[in-house]
C-alpha cells in the first residue's frame, strides 16, 4: 500500500509530547497510514491519537540534536512534539506533511475506517428527501417531487430530488435552470407551516449585461405566491457586487421582470474574506502577550463577529418577511451554496420548532447543508493555520455553527441539543471517520460510493449513549418563533471552540455538571412521587371496595 | 415641597432606554422622593417610577413638533426620555429635577422618609445583622500577635477610620500616633483581613508622608511590627496600588511611598491602578457606548477598547490577585495602600479577600466584605456617588468596578458564590438610591454623628430577607469546593474579561439572554424541595395505609385529598411553550414569600419602587412571544427597502430589520 512510502520513519522514542493544560508526556511515537500516536506505554493509554487529515500546519525547530514538530490541528489545537535526533525528526515531519495532505479522497480515513460500535439506524437513510417532504405534504397541496435532476445533469450540485412548485413542470425547471448560476433553479428551502409562506433558494439569475430574461423563471417563482401577495428577493450581496456580476453573466432580478417581488441586498462577505478573519482571530486568541487593549483592537480586527452580526441579521429579516409579513422569500447571492445556505438555515433556526430538537437539526444539517451541494471538501480542506491561500477555503459552515451557538446562549431553554453537538459538527466537517462530510455535493458523493464504503456521522451519532452528550438539560419544547438580539452588546465570542485549547474549563465543567446533578434528583423525585401516589390511589381504592358493601 | 414647581404634567410621552422605538403616553407626577410616569393605557396603567437620587444628568434637548424632550440619565444605568409638550412645564420640571437631585443635607434623601413600617425592635435586629466584631473572632482574632486597639476612641487619632482596629500587640499607642502623623489624612497601617491558614495578615493604610526624603521611626517600628506579627515571614510586601509616576508625582507634595532603604525587610511592589478622575471617564466613555443607536460590530468594539474599562478591571483584579498569592503561596503578610487608601485599596483588598476567603463568597459574608473594607474603613460613599450635591470631581464608579470584578470572578467560577448577578445588581442600585442608611456619609464618624441607626433602615437586613431571590442554584457548598483559594492563571488573559450587558445595559431587556438559567434552575430547586416535603408525607400515609389494612380495621381512613401536585413541573405542558414566563412562574410559588405576606403589603413603597426602577422584579414582561423589537439594532439594508405596505400595523414587539 502507497502509505509504508510516505512512512519514513514509523516509530520513534523518547519523544516528548506538550499540550497546554496538561503535563508533558514521554513516550514512543507511532505513525500509521492515518493517525499519529503517542504512548507512554504505561497502562496502555493512549496520550495521544491523532487524526493525520486533522493537521492544518506543521512547523519544525532544531536545537542541537533535539528537534521540535509544533503540530497545529484543524480543530485550532497545537501540539509539540520533542523527538531526538534530527534526521528522524525530518523524517516525522516530512511523513506527516505528506499523509495530512494526500490528494484523492478515497486514501482518506473514511474508506478505511471499521466501526467498534453496533449500528443502531443506519444514517444514510436517516434523512430521506421523501421523507422530509411528507412532513410538508398535510399542509399543502402545492408542492411536488422532482426528480428532474436524477442523473445530476440539470445541476450538479443539486440532490437527485427537489421540492419544486407543483405548477411547473420538469420541462420548465431545465429551461429555468440555464437561466441560473450552476443550474441551481429556485427550490423550496422551508415551507413555514403557520401561514403557508415559503423560503426558496438558487442560485443568482444570469442576465448578464444585456438583461437577459427567462419566462419560466419568472413563472416558477411566482407560482409561489398567493393571489396579491407580494414576496422578497433577499440578494446576500450589496447591490454594486450584483451589479458587477453582470459583467461575468450574473446578475440579479430586474423589477421590470419581478413585478410581484421587492429585492433587497444585505452584504455577507464570501471565500477567502472569511478565511483571512478567522486566521485573525485564531491568532488574537493564541496570542497570550498582550494587554487588555490589544486583545480588543484583535478581537475587532479580525471581524469575525461582524460577520457573525450580518449573518444573523440577514437570517432574522429572512425569517421577519416571513413570520411578519407573511410574505414569501427567495435567497440568492452569486452560487447559492454558502450565504444562501447559511441564511436559510439560520432562518429555520428561528422559525422552526423541529430544526432546534437533534434530529430536526441534523435534517437541517443534512437538508440544507450536505444536499443543498455546500461544498465541503474545497471549503473545510484546511483551517486557520494554512498558509494555502486557496480561493476556495472558507469557514462558511463554522459560521453558521457560531451563528446557532449565539442563538442558542440567547434561548438556553429552547435547544434539544447543546454546545457539544455544535462543536463535535465542527470537528467533523475539517477532519472525520466517518463519509458524511466527504465530497462537495450529492452527486460526488454518489460517484465515490460513500454509502457503501464508509460509515455515515448520523450512524454513530444517533446512538443513545452518544445522543446524551449532545442533550441539553435545560430543554423545555418551545413552539414560538424566537428571535435573538443581533445587537453587539449580545454577541460573544464563541469560547467553545476559539478559547478552548486556552483557557482551562474545569470550574464551567463543573458548573454544567452541577445543572446536570439538580434536573436529574429533580426527575427522580417526580418518578419516585408518582410511583407512590399510584401505589396509595390503588391501596385507598382497595379500601372503598372492601367498605362499599 | 418647596423644590417641585409643578407635581404633575398630563401628556408625557416617555421613551424608556435606547432601543425602544414607541414612545408611552401618560402622565409625570414628581413627588418629594420620585419622578413617576403613569402610563394613559387603561389595561396597564403601566407606571415607572425613579428615585430622585438616581438621576445623574438631566438634559434639555431641542424641541420638536411633539414637545420638549428632557433627557434623564440614572446612575444605576436607566436611560429615559420624557417629551412634555409646553416648554414652560418643561423647564419647570428641568429646573425642579435639578434641584431634587442635587439634594444639599442628608434630610432630604428617602432613606429618611423611607418607612417600610417595620417597629423599632425589627430595624435594630436588621442593623445588628451584620456584625464586624464576630467578622474578626471569625478570623481568629484578638490571638497573640494581634489586639483590638482602642486608640482611635472617639475617633481622636483619624477621623475616618472606624473605632475598633486590630493593629499588632507589639505597636504600642505611640508607635500608632507616630506613624498616622507620617500617613495622608493620618490613616496609620490596620489590618483588613487575617489569613489563619498561614498566619499572615493584609493591612492597609494611606501613602507615608516621605516626600524626598523624610523618614518616620514610629512609621518603620509599626511595619516592622506588623512583620513581626507573622513570625513565620522574615518580610512584608508593601503594594502601592497607584502608577508609579502617580506615586512619585506625590513626593512633590511632601507625599509619597516606602523607601526600601528605611524600612527593613520590606517588598515594594507597584499595581498600576488608574485614579478617581481617569476611572469616571473611563466608564463615561463607556456609557458612551452603550448609548450608540444601532452601532457596528467594530463601533462597539473599539468603543469598549477606548474607553479602557475593561483595562482598568483587569488592574484591579491583577491587584488582588498578587496580594492573595502573596499570603496564600508565598505565606507574605502585605501592606496595601494607594494614595488616602480608601478607594484602590478598598478595591485591592477586597479583591483579594474574595479570592482567599470562601466565606466572602457567601450571601452574608459578601455583605460583610463590603461593611468592613468600604463602609468602617471610611470609603467616601457620599463623595464617590453624589448623594449630596458636591464636587462633581469627587464623584467616581470605585464601588462599581469592584462589583464587577465580582462578576467576572462569578463568570469564571460560576459554582463558588452563594450570591447570583441579581444581588451584585442590587446591590449597587442601593448605593446610589439612598433608600437604607447603609452607605450615606463618607465615614463612620458622620454617620453615627447622623444617628444613621436610628433612623434608617438597614440593606443587609433587607437583602437577607429576600435572599430567595438572590441564591445562584450552582453554589456548591460542600466544603472541598468552597474551601480555599480561587485560583486564577497567573498568565495574563485578557479574554476573561468581558462587558458586563447585565449591568450596564441592564435596562435594554432586548440585549439580554431572553431565557434565565439561574431563574430556570431555581425554580426546578424550588420544586425539588417541594417534591421532597410530599414525597416524606406520601411514604407516611402509605405507612400507614398498610398498617390499618394490616390490621383489618374497618375504620374508613379519611384522608385528605390526593395532594395535588402544584406549581412548576419541567413537563407540563401548559407551561411547555412559554420558558419566558418562569419568573411568573416562580411568583406563584407557595414557598416564595407567604411569611412575608403583611410586610408585602406593608412595603409598597419599596415594591413599587423596585417594580419600576429594578427590571428584573419588574412584572411587565414583555417577552411572551420570544419576540422583540431589533429595530435600531438592524444594520440599513440595501437600498431596495420594503415600501409602505409592509411597514404598517408594526408594534413595539415586532421584530424589525428592516430599516425604513
Amino acid at each position: 500500500m502507497e502509505f509504508a512510502e510516505l512512512i519514513k520513519t514509523p516509530r520513534v522514542d523518547n519523544v516528548v509530547l506538550h499540550r497546554p493544560f496538561y503535563p508533558a508526556v514521554e513516550g514512543t511515537l507511532c505513525l500509521t497510514g492515518h493517525h499519529l500516536i503517542l504512548s507512554s506505554r504505561q497502562d496502555n493509554t493512549e496520550e495521544l491519537w491523532l487524526l493525520h487529515s486533522n493537521i492544518d500546519a506543521i512547523d519544525k525547530r532544531f536545537v542541537g540534536p533535539l528537534g521540535t514538530i509544533i503540530i497545529k490541528c484543524k480543530d485550532f489545537r497545537i501540539i509539540q512534539l520533542d523527538i531526538p535526533g534530527m534526521e528522524e525528526c525530518l523524517n516525522i515531519a516530512s511523513s506527516i506533511e505528506a499523509l495530512s495532505t494526500l490528494d484523492s479522497i478515497t486514501l482518506m480515513y473514511p474508506f478505511f475506517y471499521r466501526p467498534m460500535f453496533e449500528v443502531i439506524e443506519d444514517g444514510w437513510h436517516s434523512f430521506l428527501p421523501e421523507q422530509e417532504f411528507e412532513l410538508y405534504s398535510s399542509a399543502t397541496s402545492e408542492w411536488r417531487l422532482s426528480y428532474v435532476n436524477k442523473e445530476f445533469a440539470v445541476c450538479p450540485s443539486y440532490p437527485p430530488i427537489v421540492i419544486v412548485p407543483k405548477a411547473i413542470d420538469d420541462e420548465a425547471l431545465r429551461k429555468v435552470a440555464t437561466f441560473r448560476h450552476g443550474g441551481r433553479f429556485p427550490v423550496l428551502s422551508y415551507y413555514h407551516k403557520k401561514n403557508g409562506m415559503v423560503i426558496m433558494r438558487s442560485g443568482q439569475p444570469l442576465t448578464g449585461t444585456n438583461g437577459r430574461r427567462c419566462k419560466e423563471d419568472e413563472k416558477l417563482i411566482n407560482a409561489t405566491l398567493r393571489a396579491g401577495k407580494r414576496g422578497y428577493i433577499i440578494d446576500t450581496r450589496p447591490l454594486n457586487v450584483a451589479q458587477q456580476a453582470r459583467a461575468k453573466g450574473g446578475g440579479f432580478e430586474q423589477e421590470a421582470h419581478y413585478p410581484q417581488w421587492r429585492r433587497i441586498h444585505k452584504s455577507i462577505e464570501r471565500y477567502h474574506i472569511l478565511q483571512e478573519s478567522l486566521i485573525k482571530l485564531v491568532e488574537a486568541c493564541n496570542d497570550q502577550t498582550h494587554n487588555m487593549d490589544r486583545w480588543l483592537s484583535r478581537l475587532e480586527a479580525s471581524n469575525w463577529l461582524t460577520h457573525i452580526k450580518e449573518i444573523l441579521t440577514t437570517a432574522c429579516l429572512a425569517a421577519q418577511c416571513l413570520d411578519r409579513e407573511g410574505a414569501s422569500i427567495l435567497i440568492h447571492g452569486t452560487e447559492g451554496t454558502d450565504s444562501t445556505l447559511q441564511v436559510t438555515s439560520l432562518a429555520q433556526i428561528i422559525l422552526e420548532p423541529r430544526s432546534r430538537t437533534i434530529q430536526g437539526f441534523e435534517a437541517l444539517i443534512e437538508r440544507e447543508w450536505l444536499q443543498a451541494g455546500h461544498p465541503f471538501q474545497q471549503r473545510c480542506a484546511q483551517s486557520a493555520y494554512c498558509n494555502s491561500k486557496q480561493k476556495w477555503e472558507s469557514p462558511v459552515f463554522l459560521l453558521f455553527l457560531d451563528c446557532v451557538w449565539q442563538i442558542l446562549r440567547q434561548f438556553p431553554c429552547s435547544f434539544e441539543f447543546n454546545e457539544n453537538l455544535l462543536i463535535m459538527l465542527f470537528e467533523h466537517a475539517y477532519a472525520s471517520q466517518f463519509g458524511t462530510f466527504l465530497g462537495n455535493n450529492e452527486s460526488e458523493r454518489c460517484k465515490l460510493k460513500l454509502q457503501q464504503k464508509t460509515m455515515s456521522l448520523w450512524s454513530w451519532v444517533n446512538r443513545p449513549s452518544e445522543l446524551s452528550k449532545f442533550a441539553n438539560p435545560l430543554f423545555e419544547a418551545n413552539n414560538l418563533v424566537i428571535w435573538p438580539s443581533v445587537a453587539p452588546q449580545s454577541l460573544q465570542l464563541w469560547e467553545g471552540i476559539f478559547l478552548r485549547w486556552n483557557r482551562s474549563s474545569k470550574y464551567l465543567d463543573e458548573a454544567y455538571e452541577e445543572m446536570v446533578n439538580i434536573i436529574e434528583y429533580n426527575k427522580e423525585l417526580q418518578a419516585k412521587v408518582n410511583i407512590l401516589r399510584r401505589q396509595l390511589a390503588e391501596l385507598e381504592t382497595e379500601d372503598g371496595m372492601q367498605e362499599s358493601p | 415641597m418647596e423644590h417641585i414647581r409643578t407635581p404633575k404634567v398630563e401628556n408625557v410621552r416617555l421613551v424608556d432606554g435606547i432601543s425602544s422605538k414607541k414612545a408611552a403616553l401618560g402622565t409625570l407626577y414628581l413627588t418629594a422622593t420620585h419622578v413617576i410616569f403613569v402610563e394613559n393605557a387603561p389595561d396597564t396603567r403601566k407606571e415607572t417610577w425613579i428615585l430622585h437620587s438616581q438621576i445623574s444628568t438631566i438634559e434639555k434637548q431641542a424641541t420638536t413638533a411633539t414637545g420638549c424632550p428632557l433627557l434623564v440619565r440614572c446612575k444605576n444605568f436607566q436611560l429615559l426620555q420624557l417629551v412634555i409638550p409646553q416648554e414652560r412645564d418643561c423647564h419647570d420640571v428641568y429646573i425642579s429635577l435639578l434641584r431634587l437631585a442635587r439634594p444639599v443635607k442628608y434630610e432630604e434623601l428617602y432613606c429618611f422618609s423611607f418607612n417600610p413600617k417595620l417597629d423599632r425592635e425589627e430595624r435594630e435586629q436588621g442593623w445588628m445583622l451584620i456584625d464586624l466584631s464576630e467578622e474578626y473572632k471569625r478570623m481568629g482574632l484578638p490571638n497573640n500577635y494581634w489586639q483590638l486597639s482602642d486608640v482611635n476612641r472617639d475617633y481622636r487619632v483619624c477621623d475616618s477610620y472606624p473605632t475598633q482596629l486590630y493593629v499588632p500587640k507589639s505597636a504600642t499607642a505611640h508607635i500608632i500616633v507616630g506613624s498616622s502623623k507620617f500617613r495622608s489624612r493620618r490613616r496609620f497601617p490596620a489590618l483588613s483581613y487575617y489569613y489563619k491558614d498561614n498566619h499572615v495578615s493584609i493591612c492597609r493604610s494611606s501613602q507615608p508622608l516621605s516626600g524626598f526624603s523624610a523618614r518616620c521611626l514610629e512609621d518603620e517600628q509599626m511595619l516592622q511590627a506588623i512583620r513581626k506579627a507573622s513570625p513565620g515571614s522574615d518580610f512584608i510586601y508593601v503594594v502601592d496600588t497607584r502608577p508609579k509616576l502617580n506615586a512619585m508625582a506625590n513626593r512633590a507634595a511632601g507625599k509619597g511611598y516606602e523607601n526600601e532603604d528605611n524600612y527593613s525587610n520590606i517588598k515594594f511592589q507597584f499595581i498600576g491602578i488608574e485614579n478617581i478622575h481617569v476611572m469616571r471617564n473611563s466608564l463615561q466613555k463607556m456609557l458612551e457606548v452603550c448609548e450608540l443607536k444601532s452601532p457596528s460590530m467594530s463601533d462597539f468594539l473599539w468603543g469598549l477598547e477606548n474607553s479602557g474599562w475593561l483595562r482598568h478591571i483587569k488592574a484591579i483584579m491583577d491587584a488582588g490577585i498578587f496580594i492573595a498569592k502573596a499570603v496564600s503561596e508565598e505565606g507574605a503578610s502585605v501592606l496595601v495602600h494607594c494614595s488616602d487608601g480608601w478607594d484602590r485599596t478598598a478595591q485591592a483588598c477586597s479583591v483579594a479577600g474574595l479570592l482567599l476567603d470562601p466565606h466572602y463568597r457567601t450571601l452574608k459574608g459578601f455583605m460583610v466584605l463590603i461593611e468592613k473594607d468600604w463602609i468602617s474603613f471610611g470609603h467616601k460613599f457620599n463623595h464617590r456617588y453624589g448623594n449630596l450635591d458636591g464636587d462633581p470631581r469627587e464623584i467616581s464608579p470605585v464601588i462599581d468596578q469592584f462589583i464587577e470584578c465580582v462578576w467576572q470572578l462569578m463568570e469564571q467560577f460560576p459554582c463558588a458564590f452563594e450570591f447570583n448577578e441579581r444581588f451584585l445588581i442590587h446591590i449597587q442600585h442601593h448605593i446610589y438610591s439612598c433608600q437604607f442608611g447603609n452607605f450615606l456619609c463618607n465615614s463612620q464618624k458622620e454617620r453615627q454623628e447622623l444617628k444613621i441607626q436610628e433612623r434608617t433602615y438597614s440593606l443587609w437586613a433587607h437583602l437577607w430577607k429576600n435572599r430567595g431571590d438572590y441564591l445562584n442554584p450552582l453554589f456548591r457548598d460542600d466544603p472541598s469546593q468552597t474551601q480555599g483559594t480561587l485560583h486564577l492563571p497567573t498568565m495574563p488573559c485578557n479574554f476573561m474579561y468581558k462587558f458586563w450587558s447585565g449591568m450596564y445595559n441592564r435596562f435594554e431587556k432586548g440585549l439580554q439572554p431572553r431565557q434565565s438559567v439561574t431563574d430556570y434552575l431555581m425554580a426546578v430547586k424550588e420544586e425539588t424541595q417541594q417534591l421532597e416535603e410530599e414525597l416524606e408525607a406520601l411514604e407516611e400515609r402509605l405507612e400507614r395505609i398498610q398498617k390499618v389494612q394490616l390490621n383489618r380495621t374497618q375504620v374508613k381512613s379519611k384522608q385528605s385529598e390526593p395532594s395535588k401536585h402544584s406549581g412548576f413541573s419541567t413537563s407540563d405542558n401548559s407551561t411547555a411553550n412559554t420558558p419566558q414566563d418562569y419568573s411568573g412562574n416562580m411568583k406563584s410559588f407557595p414557598s416564595r414569600s407567604p411569611s412575608q405576606g403583611d410586610e408585602d403589603s406593608a412595603l409598597i413603597l419599596t415594591q413599587d419602587n423596585l417594580k419600576s426602577s429594578d427590571p428584573d422584579l419588574s412584572a411587565n414582561s414583555d417577552q411572551e412571544s420570544g419576540v422583540e423589537d431589533l429595530s435600531c439594532r438592524s444594520p440599513s439594508g440595501g437600498e431596495c427597502v420594503p415600501g409602505e405596505d409592509s411597514g404598517k400595523d408594526r408594534d413595539s414587539d415586532e421584530a424589525v430589520f428592516l430599516t425604513a
